[in-house]
């Protein structure tokens, strides 16, 4: 079963039979490997089915040349092979948030997206908010002023969240606020301050805007 | 002295920058060179006997290079948790890890070792175990009792006596100790109270895995790790691994989050060290979640009763409590003995006994969580207080006031002191931050299905070590370096006890640096960063080598400029002489000179009562400035506790059984206040916590295969954004200071989880008019007891 087919199912796949599938198909790999297997092995087994291809990802405004494999997910490249370790994997089942980054300004789980269905979107990750020089993204400024998060494992989430929140409404209520943010975990349960933090981000964000 | 202090003021963690920007580095962003991953093989089965373990075909795949076993690391006794094992006590326990040059390969490479696996009888529940026949969680036994592992049954009839409607007097138990006059205590009573009390363990499930790398360079092994505390890490390592401290370097800069769960690190993050020695290469083991439901720790559950005898005024007299831990498979969680102390120092009896027993099941391991002991006398016996509150016609907080701790009370077997408490103060203050006498009469209020409830909480916990060593550098750039061996995990005060040198030299935040986080940059010997101690120790530790460091500058101005030491002061970066500041040197002068003097001005010489690793961390910058370096060996008369109260409004939809959180407001005795807004995040985030736990964690186990179905945060959802009030939480600190220590501060982290989970369980109690006694008060639950089918002391048919 090849990777179209796979993706063209009618979602009755289970996520651990496609990864079984795909293995077992003989997925070839890039160099820098992490998950996946070395080109010397692959080119051993003679590999058919899924192939890896060199993609463009547009990353922090940036165009970044890498290979990709089919079955992997946009948090694996960013962190493994694109160094862009700011984006957290708390459960990897889009179950905590801790990966989200934004995909063309909306919130997406990064664990839970193939790298591959992205290859044309416009991808910021918490690296990318501050500017070149170091000045922080408005949204930063607020967290640092109210001293957001704790252990702060979910903050990068958190943080990509507000931004892509505010961009939808950049004038909510606490409640809003706190309905934008439902995707993120905090175990430390720091979500007054995170939701103060983020009342404050919106009010930077409309003096900036 | 001056009006500029810093103890007592918020400022922005210096680290914030690196953790919103996403430069902070967590164990697993780490890379090495040449670095291969780590799977784990685990036992499939709660109890079992490998007869077997072939790794041929594994070791026989390309990308393989090797495996470990529990052959290759120490072997352990008694009850002590073996880092690998061929006698697994859990379903999940590593038995072997397999390095390989990837991920999915060494994941392979596991599913082909041909593991056979005798299944073995377990325990999932300590009352199956207890019975006479029942299933024992362990070889040896069940039961810890005099320091071995050992065998406890009850009878049918004990049994009855402990599943039945009345308070048994009289069953074996393991541990258990008494003070004052029971019987005539409860003759003195005017009302007694019984309550079967349940507590569910519960994952500590931190949000950051407990991943780790390890290397090994020029015979020194560096770790990579997500732990609480960073030098008793160092040395819990070394010990393991039969190591010089000095070769074992940790690294652990930012932790994602413990709770207890990683207090010296974590047993697995030795599991790559092992490898990386034996197949030559950096090695990665990536810790899944599911994996961290299994290994990640747990808080003991507790099953039991409590009888309270309470005098007319609302006085507890007499506490008689039983306790049934359920303790996991390895060692002997305190959580049963805390409870006891707890529930001494929260009602002040004048007799008490406190009865207890750890039973071990093949059930996640147990380690400390946030308060343990702690959390669960809030939640169990606190809302109890609530029902005599009702029964005798007294205010709530009036009762809690004649209950409350106060100056050096008393508490626990050996009716130890505390070195302050200011609790009655906390609830004159309460009544007042939260307006309680008007609120309290919102209770049984509807609003359409709905119905709202007020409900009060205290909760004590310990706060305080002391006899730690502080390590800093003034170096010739002009700078303090303060060097902490403390774990950054959250809390702040990896930063917020450096201030406390700050204060005693007057000097700029700004010209501060904070050294932390790198064994290898030399980090002294500090408290783990539990049990809330650290606030304490370490602002006393660092006022002791802040003081020393002080003491040399003075010694070295009047060495130049004339005079004694007693002439000359330290503000602003410099030392000066009193009463003519332009007369001086700066700290960039000071530190040169003492370059030049060595001995004891540049860390050439040192104290004898310094802990051997601070000893060699100074020898990491001796030479380089001025060092001070010096122990904590301020008196410390009593036993150190800190306490929150907190009251919340809560709504209870009497139709769905789902609980609405609309306000909470909280009250602590901490002593000296450090940074008012950590301290709130430490005190709100204890409180959501506690109330997590009360409204929505448990375990589920399949009692078949004894399989735990909580695998992940799908299934094990803590609490989330939309469960806190959008009404902002409001707190105040006494801000008394503890006068058994010169900062004056005590630790905050704990006190507030068991006084959430009070405050919660009585607000729901008095919305419905009814009494829970068991927490997690899921919706089902609510619905189930208005419908009248009251839990209680029955054992479950699930074991949760």
């Amino acid at each position: 079963m090849s990777l179209v087919d796979i993706l063209s199912a009618d979602r009755t796949v289970s996520r651990r039979t496609f990864i079984k599938g795909v293995i077992a198909a003989g997925a070839t790999a890039s160099s820098a490997t992490y998950l996946f297997r070395s080109p010397a092995m692959a080119r051993a087994q003679g590999a058919p089915g899924a192939v890896e291809r060199l993609v463009t990802l547009n990353v922090n405004g940036q165009q970044r040349r890498v290979d990709v494999l089919p079955q992997e997910t946009l948090g694996m490249t960013l962190r493994y092979k694109l160094g862009l370790t700011g984006t957290k994997f708390g459960c990897d089942r889009a179950e905590c948030g801790a990966c989200s980054v934004l995909l063309d300004g909306v919130p997406h789980y990064a664990c839970s997206l193939l790298t591959h269905q992205v290859r044309d979107r416009q991808i910021i990750t918490i690296e990318g908010l501050a500017s070149p020089g170091g000045d922080l993204h408005p949204v930063q400024q607020a967290v640092y002023d109210e001293a957001g998060f704790q252990c702060a494992f979910c903050a990068p989430g958190f943080i990509m969240a507000m931004v892509g929140a505010l961009q939808v409404n950049p004038n909510p209520t606490r409640e809003e606020m706190a309905q934008a943010l439902s995707g993120n975990l905090c175990r430390c349960a720091d979500y007054d301050k995170i939701l103060t933090s983020a009342m404050r981000a919106a009010e930077y964000t409309r003096l900036q805007a | 002295m001056s009006d500029d202090r810093l103890i007592g003021t918020n400022h922005v963690p210096k680290d914030l920058i690196a953790k919103i920007t996403g430069r902070a580095r967590y164990a697993e962003d780490f890379r090495a060179e040449g670095m291969v991953f780590a799977k784990i093989l685990s036992s499939p089965v709660p109890s079992g006997r490998v007869r077997r373990l072939d790794a041929s075909a594994a070791l026989d795949m390309e990308g393989v290079l090797g495996i470990i076993t529990a052959d290759d690391v120490p072997e352990v006794s008694g009850n002590a948790e073996p880092i690998l094992t061929n006698r697994p006590l859990y379903q999940g326990q590593p038995i072997a890890a397999v390095a390989a040059v990837d991920e999915t390969t060494a994941a392979e490479a596991v599913e082909r070792i041909q593991l056979d696996i005798q299944r073995l009888p377990f325990a999932l529940d300590p009352l199956d175990s207890l019975i006479e026949g029942g299933p024992d969680g362990r070889d040896e036994g069940n039961v810890f009792q005099d320091g071995e592992v050992s065998r406890l049954k009850w009878s049918q009839a004990e049994m009855d006596r402990f599943e039945g409607e009345a308070f048994p007097e009289d069953l074996p138990v393991t541990d258990e100790w008494s003070i004052g006059d029971l019987d005539a205590a409860f003759a003195a009573s005017d009302l007694t109270i019984e309550e079967g009390i349940v507590f569910q363990s519960q994952t500590h499930h931190p949000l950051e895995s407990r991943s780790a790398l390890a290397y090994w360079r020029n015979g020194r092994v560096h770790i990579h790790c997500s732990t609480q505390s960073v030098s008793q890490t160092r040395r819990a390592f070394a010990g393991t691994l039969e190591m010089d401290e000095e070769d074992v370097v940790v690294v652990g800069e930012y932790c994602g989050g413990a709770f207890g769960s990683k207090i010296r690190g974590s047993l697995t993050d030795l599991i790559p060290a092992y490898l990386s020695r034996k197949v030559g290469r950096p090695v990665m083991l990536r810790v899944t979640r599911d994996e961290e439901t299994a290994f990640g720790r747990a808080r003991p559950g507790f099953q039991g009763w409590i009888k309270l005898g309470i005098r007319s005024d609302g006085k507890v007299l007499a506490v008689d409590s039983l306790v049934i831990q359920d303790n996991g498979p390895f060692g002997r969680s305190g959580d049963m003995a805390m409870v006891g102390n707890v529930m001494s120092l929260a009602y002040q009896p004048e007799a008490m006994r406190h009865r207890a027993t750890p039973v071990y099941t093949n059930t996640p391991p147990r380690a400390a969580q946030r308060a343990p002991g702690g959390l669960q006398a809030g939640a169990m016996v606190e809302p109890l207080l609530d029902r005599a509150a009702e029964e005798l016609g007294l205010d709530r907080l009036d009762v809690m006031k004649i209950n409350a701790p106060r100056g050096r009370a008393r508490f626990g077997p050996n009716q130890n002191e505390l070195t302050s408490a200011f609790v009655p103060e906390a609830v004159d203050r309460i009544r007042e931050l939260f307006r309680w006498d008007e609120k309290k009469e919102w209770n049984g209020r509807t609003n359409g299905s709905k119905v709202t409830g007020v409900g009060v909480g205290y909760a004590p916990f310990v706060g305080g070590s002391s006899g730690f060593d502080g390590l800093m550098v003034v170096r010739p750039d002009g700078k303090l370096y303060i060097h902490q061996g403390i774990g950054n995990l959250g809390t702040h005060s990896m930063l917020d006890t450096a201030r406390a040198a700050n204060d005693v030299l007057n000097h700029p935040w700004e010209e501060t640096e904070v050294v932390w986080g790198d064994t290898g940059k030399g980090l002294p010997w500090s408290s783990t960063q539990s049990g809330s101690q650290t606030t304490h120790a370490h602002t006393r530790a660092n006022h002791a080598t802040a003081t020393l460091l002080k003491e040399r500058l003075q010694e070295i101005a009047a060495m130049d400029l004339g005079g004694s030491p007693a002439d000359y002061d330290v503000g602003g970066g410099r030392v000066f002489r009193v009463g003519s500041p332009g007369t001086g040197l700066s700290f960039a002068q000071a530190a040169a000179r003492a370059m030049e003097l060595g001995s004891a001005f540049d860390g050439h010489e040192l104290a004898e009562d310094l802990d051997p690793m601070t000893v060699h961390a100074v020898e990491r910058i001796a030479g380089q400035g001025l060092v001070a370096a010096a122990k904590d060996n301020y008196s410390h008369d009593g036993s150190t506790w800190s306490s929150v109260i907190t009251a919340c409004v809560v709504e209870v939809d009497r139709e769905t059984g789902v609980i609405d959180l609309q306000e909470i407001v909280s009250v602590t005795d901490c002593g000296t206040v450090l940074n008012p807004r950590s301290l709130a995040a430490q005190v709100h985030g204890g409180v959501i916590q506690g109330m997590s736990s009360a409204l929505l964690e448990r375990w589920a186990f399949d009692t078949r295969w004894g399989a735990n179905s909580n695998r992940r945060f799908y299934t094990a959802k803590p609490i989330t954004i939309l469960d806190v009030p959008s009404r902002p939480l409001e707190f105040a600190a006494l801000d008394m200071a503890d006068p058994e220590t010169p900062v004056g501060a005590r630790g905050i982290g704990e006190p507030p989880v068991g006084a959430g989970a009070a405050a919660l369980v009585s607000a729901v109690n008095n919305a419905l008019g009814q009494h829970v006694n068991r927490t997690p008060i899921t919706p089902d639950k609510v619905v189930a007891l208005l419908e009248g089918a009251r839990p209680g002391y029955r054992r479950m048919q699930t074991h949760v």
